[in-house]
């Protein structure tokens, strides 16, 4: 088998950006992802003509482009595993394919982090992520009438998008103070002038941009007919609600990280300015497991501009640490790019503070209001859970079940943590893809070759 | 342009490219299965291979993920 010089999971802005400055320099590079096409969740481009192209679309299709001549880009791959060999890694992919390589670059991005309430599992309601996947990715609109509720600056070009394509959208319901960027001093980067520009968009199709809002029940028969969005305080506790009919919310509290597979190797994790674990690394974009490195929302959620950064850094440091133990913190790195990066994570962790999630959404929940949507655990679950002593996610886990159902906590551990009140913990997952016993038997027959 | 599939027998448009789970929201089929306890409606949720409330399976398949699986003409898809 071909042993790669390095192996990309994740195909997004961070994942090319580090295949592609790894490849330029002369290395073996192989690029894993699970898409049809690279792209992540950032660059989701149709096959179609007359789509008006995502900003910076262009720039990222010649990166892929330039890393398709000079790399191999394996797409449709589910890595649901990486082992560690004497010379290397392996990277398992679901239906037995499997590289190898000398070293390992994590670029799996990351997914919404949407918070519970009365009503959130009806069909209908979707995440912010989801809606704008439908949307550009497969040209279907979403809803013919769309709330869009949640916090953070994702919200706008989710909203801004479906009304365009023709959507309805009777209101984007902001749970924070909305702005509060726009008396940032790092309002000097483009991301805020980027706000502005979906705001005024809203603004020309009429709809309501209303802060201190939020929806905090969805109704409906077999399927989502109505939401109750409420006036919140700053705490998010509700002040007054009045029901909005819609056939779709796309909501979103933010993005969790994929770890699964720096966690797998046994990379160090930090908790991130708001408490959300990412993977420790240095100035180099290693992590803290040698031959391992990452870049983009796994080492801490700050959008495709930071995380191309952050690949092409690692790419740099990648190809600087070729055949010898590298000797500087981020040899062969140009100091532009560091200070770039330096700017926006600066930006990262101002959005992360400007759009925090407030304790107030725990009144939201009734008893019988599903947590774990897989288990079907209600918040009784996890309160009797409490009850029994459970003071952490772990242990709330293992006494109500929530978080051990087909997508192991990846939706509810977010809200299980706050609800069992410890902190955010990293996650550990053994796999990170459901398996056959097939590819479970492949992984037992590779081993004795190494 | 679109070609069919069916879901449970019924006759489905869908695009090339478009992922069965994709190709079902916008034929308006938004809840095409139950959950084992509550007998709650499930369907689309995270859409990008996350949540795996949209479980389908195709052509007598193993169950997979609707909003990941890619819709190809004559897929026979069936839903719990």
């Amino acid at each position: 088998m071909t042993v790669y010089d390095l192996a990309v999971v994740g195909g997004g802005p961070a994942g090319v950006a580090g295949a592609l400055t790894a490849a330029q320099r002369g290395l073996r590079v192989v690029l894993v992802d699970s898409g049809v096409r690279p792209g992540g969740q950032y660059f989701r481009h149709r096959d179609v003509p007359d789509e008006p192209a995502t900003k910076g679309f262009e720039r990222f299709a010649r990166q892929v482009r330039a890393l398709e001549d000079r790399a191999d880009v394996m797409t449709r791959r589910q890595v649901w595993a990486v082992t560690r060999e004497d010379d290397g890694f392996t990277v398992h992919c679901l239906g037995g394919a499997a590289v190898r390589s000398r070293r390992l670059l994590i670029a799996t991005g990351a997914h919404d982090r949407p918070l519970p309430f009365p009503g959130w599992d009806l069909p209908g309601v979707l995440t912010a992520g989801g809606a704008q996947a439908l949307l550009k990715g497969h040209g279907v609109v979403a809803g013919r009438r769309v709330v869009v509720a949640g916090t953070g600056p994702f919200l706008l070009p989710v909203a801004a998008g479906l009304a365009a394509a023709g959507a309805e959208v009777p209101g984007v319901y902001e749970a924070n103070g909305g702005l509060g960027l726009a008396r940032h001093p790092l309002l000097a980067l483009d991301k805020a002038g980027e706000a502005a520009g979906y705001l005024a968009a809203l603004a020309r199709r009429r709809v309501p941009y209303r802060t201190r809002h939020a929806v905090v029940a969805a109704h409906g028969d077999r399927e989502l007919e109505a939401v109750t969005v409420a006036r919140l305080d700053r705490d998010w506790n509700v002040l007054s609600a009045r029901r909005v009919p819609c056939d779709t919310l796309a909501t979103g509290y933010g993005f969790v990280p994929q770890l699964d597979l720096g966690v797998q190797l046994g990379c160090a994790t930090r908790p991130d300015a708001d408490g959300t674990p990412v993977l420790s690394v240095d100035a180099a974009q290693r992590t803290t497991v040698p031959g391992v490195w990452a870049a983009g929302e796994p080492t801490g959620v700050g959008g495709r501009h930071l995380a191309e950064i952050e690949g092409r850094v690692a790419g740099l440091s990648i190809a600087a640490a070729r055949g010898t133990a590298p000797a500087t913190r981020a040899a062969g790195v140009p100091d532009v790019l560091l200070r770039r990066r330096t700017r926006m994570r600066a930006f990262a962790a101002a959005l992360l503070a400007a759009y925090p999630v407030k304790d107030g959404w725990r009144g939201w929940l009734r008893d019988d209001t599903v947590v774990c949507r897989c288990e079907e655990v209600p918040l009784a679950g996890i309160r009797e859970a409490r009850e029994l002593g459970a003071t952490d996610a772990r242990s709330a886990k293992l006494l109500s079940r929530a978080g051990m159902g087909w997508c192991q906590g990846r939706v509810c551990a977010y809200p299980v943590a706050c609800l069992a009140g410890g902190g955010q913990a990293a996650p550990r997952r053994p796999i990170a893809q459901p398996v056959t016993l097939a590819d479970l038997a492949e992984l037992t027959l590779e081993e004795p070759h190494d | 342009m679109t070609f069919e599939i069916t879901v449970d027998g019924r006759p489905v448009p869908a695009r090339p490219g478009q992922t069965i789970g994709a190709a079902l929201h916008a034929a308006g089929i938004r809840a095409w299965r139950t959950t084992r306890v509550g007998g709650r409606p499930r369907g689309l949720f995270c859409g990008i291979g996350i949540c795996f409330d949209c479980l389908i399976s195709v052509n007598g398949g193993p169950v997979e993920r609707a909003c990941l699986a890619e819709a190809r003409p004559g897929d026979e898809v069936t839903t719990s």
